[in-house]
């Protein structure tokens, strides 16, 4: 929990990982994609503020410890969700598996919610496998990541038929959240694994479904934009947003806050500090005190309340994961009834009218 | 420095990265460049690491060499890539003249005249935000923006980048061509300025985000000695 000037936030980070990407992990033969995933994260942490940088050989793989201290102890946050990432043709055992986040559980209990993934490419072996994963760790979530390789394929979309199968496993086996990786490219050779296009058929097909977008698919944002304008179970996902830009960029900061607040709107977007890329605590206390700039540019962007900054930070996420906020925590009654009769969502409105 | 190692350079100054809508002059994605005695360019670019995606490299390796081939006293081009993943696909390629397909054959499916069209549609759009929001800060209406001309807009640079844009499209670039543009060529009716503009900003929010990003990669990479 957070407290400032007498608010108390509940923070949930909705995208964290526990990584391993030692040397030791290196596929054989795969190491400069290993060591290149790992190099093009430690791009992104530069772009944090230079008092919270890490050594470079630190960043390949924290300890339980590090966890504790920057998520827990100094970071603000209630609940951690782990996003799993497999990428098993460049790290032996994995980047981050269900079973490596997992462990933290066991340091960390309710306070860790571990996300499982699925790839439609591997097919019945992959379908068992969500099954009996989801069983023993109780997935709420999933984290999908279309553009991550298998043999010779270099990824897949949301809408290809096996992921629907997936889909329809998943939801059944209990699952309510489907985290989509839609942001910066890896290396996906065809244009279709940038596209977020998949996400609006799929996100119609699936009502059951929420669909988070992590770091709001840039470059590609005004996708994400329209669809959370079409379709009520769209989320964007403030994983990249806040760490690449909130201190390197803050005036490009501001306008990308300012076109999801007017089209995505405050009660579909979700913090994540996307651990260990950044530490979460900068960018916590900075989302509290942020305001949209007074400069004329920014006039006709919504503007940020204390409730606005209470939802993105951690209602929002709890809301999805059923996680219990202490009465402290919550939104007024009357605040959260005039919510519900104002979606907060300019851009829909405008939409409607046009 | 000679005519023909500032045509070279100048030439570079067109190739666009398609997805930021910037010249790769100004993203820092040129290493060096060089033009021999007899005529032979030299030209190396760099991308950030993994964030460029090898259709993109491929686009701009490709639109440099063009670019190049085209300069007084250049008789042969060597473009090259370094240090992306694919680099060696890509050069390979670029040098065959051999298309996208191609070069990374049994992993792409498709040329990519239709990505360019696509990025060139989104810069069509963020490119009106640009011209129009001047205008919009001065007053002007819905009424007035919807029956407003290229030709009755001042000029700036920006005009010129969004004609340029709708040149490459096909699409209408002339003084009684509508400054308001949906992407099929239609003009926006007054009804529709609000959520056009809206949209239009959007983009340029989207391209010029990206923009940051890839060059404060690039800063941090140059910095780090590009380990």
């Amino acid at each position: 929990m957070y407290e400032k000037d007498g608010e108390k936030y509940f923070v949930v980070d909705s995208h964290g990982h526990f990584w391993d990407a030692s040397r030791e992990n290196w596929r054989e033969g795969r190491e400069e994609f290993a060591k290149g995933w790992i190099d093009c994260f430690y791009g992104y942490h530069q772009l944090a503020p230079p008092e919270t940088h890490w050594d470079y050989e630190k960043f390949l793989k924290p300890t339980p410890e590090d966890l504790e201290r920057d998520i827990f102890t100094e970071g603000h946050v209630d609940v951690l969700i782990h996003q799993s990432t497999y990428l098993k043709e460049w790290y032996v055992n994995g980047f981050n598996t269900t079973e490596q986040n997992a462990a933290t559980i066991e340091k960390f209990g309710d306070k860790i919610i571990v996300n499982g993934r699925f790839d439609p490419r591997e097919g019945d072996a992959g379908l068992k496998q969500l099954e009996a994963d989801a069983k023993k760790y109780n997935f709420k979530g999933i984290k999908v990541y279309t553009a991550e390789w298998n043999g010779d394929s270099r990824g897949w979309k949301l809408t290809d038929p096996a992921c629907y199968d997936f889909l329809q496993a998943a939801q059944e086996l209990g699952v309510k959240n489907i985290h989509a990786h839609k942001g910066p490219t890896i290396w996906p050779l065809n244009k279709d694994a940038f596209s977020a296009d998949d996400v609006d058929h799929c996100a119609t097909a699936h009502q059951g479904l929420n669909f988070i977008i992590h770091h709001s698919a840039i470059p590609r944002i005004a996708d994400i934009c329209y669809k959370a304008v079409q379709e009520p179970n769209v989320y964007a996902g403030l994983s990249v947003v806040v760490g690449a830009l909130m201190h390197a960029r803050p005036k490009f900061f501001a306008k990308v806050m300012g076109e999801l607040l007017f089209w995505v709107g405050e009660d579909r977007m979700l913090f994540g500090g996307d651990y260990n890329i950044w530490t979460p605590k900068w960018q916590v206390e900075g989302l509290v005190d942020w305001q949209m700039p007074d400069d004329p540019a920014f006039s006709d962007y919504p503007r940020m309340t204390t409730a606005s900054r209470k939802k993105i930070l951690g209602l929002n996420a709890a809301r999805l994961y059923d996680i219990p906020v202490p009465a402290e925590c919550q939104l007024p009654e009357v605040a959260a009834e005039a919510a519900e009769q104002d979606p907060a969502k300019p851009g829909e409105q405008l939409v409607a009218g046009s | 420095m000679s005519d023909t190692v500032a045509g070279v350079w100048a030439a570079l100054g067109t190739v666009m990265d398609p997805e930021l809508d910037e010249p790769v002059t100004d993203c820092g994605f040129v290493e060096s460049y060089t033009v021999s005695d007899d005529g032979v360019a030299t030209v190396v670019l760099r991308l950030p690491t993994f964030f460029c995606a090898p259709n993109f490299a491929f686009l701009m390796v490709a639109d440099a060499y063009d670019a190049v081939m085209e300069v007084d006293g250049v008789r042969h081009a060597v473009v090259t890539l370094q240090e992306n993943q694919t680099a060696e696909a890509i050069n390979k390629g670029v040098a065959a003249q051999s298309g996208f397909v191609k070069a990374f054959e049994g992993e792409a499916t498709a040329e990519l005249d239709e990505l360019r069209t696509e990025f060139l549609s989104k810069a069509a759009i963020a490119g009106q935000d640009r011209v129009a929001q001047p205008l919009v800060d001065d007053g002007a209406g819905p009424d007035e923006l919807a029956a407003m001309t290229l030709g009755q807009v001042p000029p700036s640079v920006d005009l010129d980048r969004l004609r340029d844009r709708r040149m490459k499209l096909g699409l209408p670039t002339g003084d009684d061509a509508p400054l308001l543009m949906h992407p099929d060529g239609s003009r926006v009716t007054t009804a529709q300025v609000p959520l056009h503009l809206r949209r239009a900003r959007l983009r340029r929010v989207g391209i010029e985000t990206n923009g940051h990003i890839c060059r404060e990669i690039m800063k941090t990479k140059s910095a780090a000695g590009a380990s």
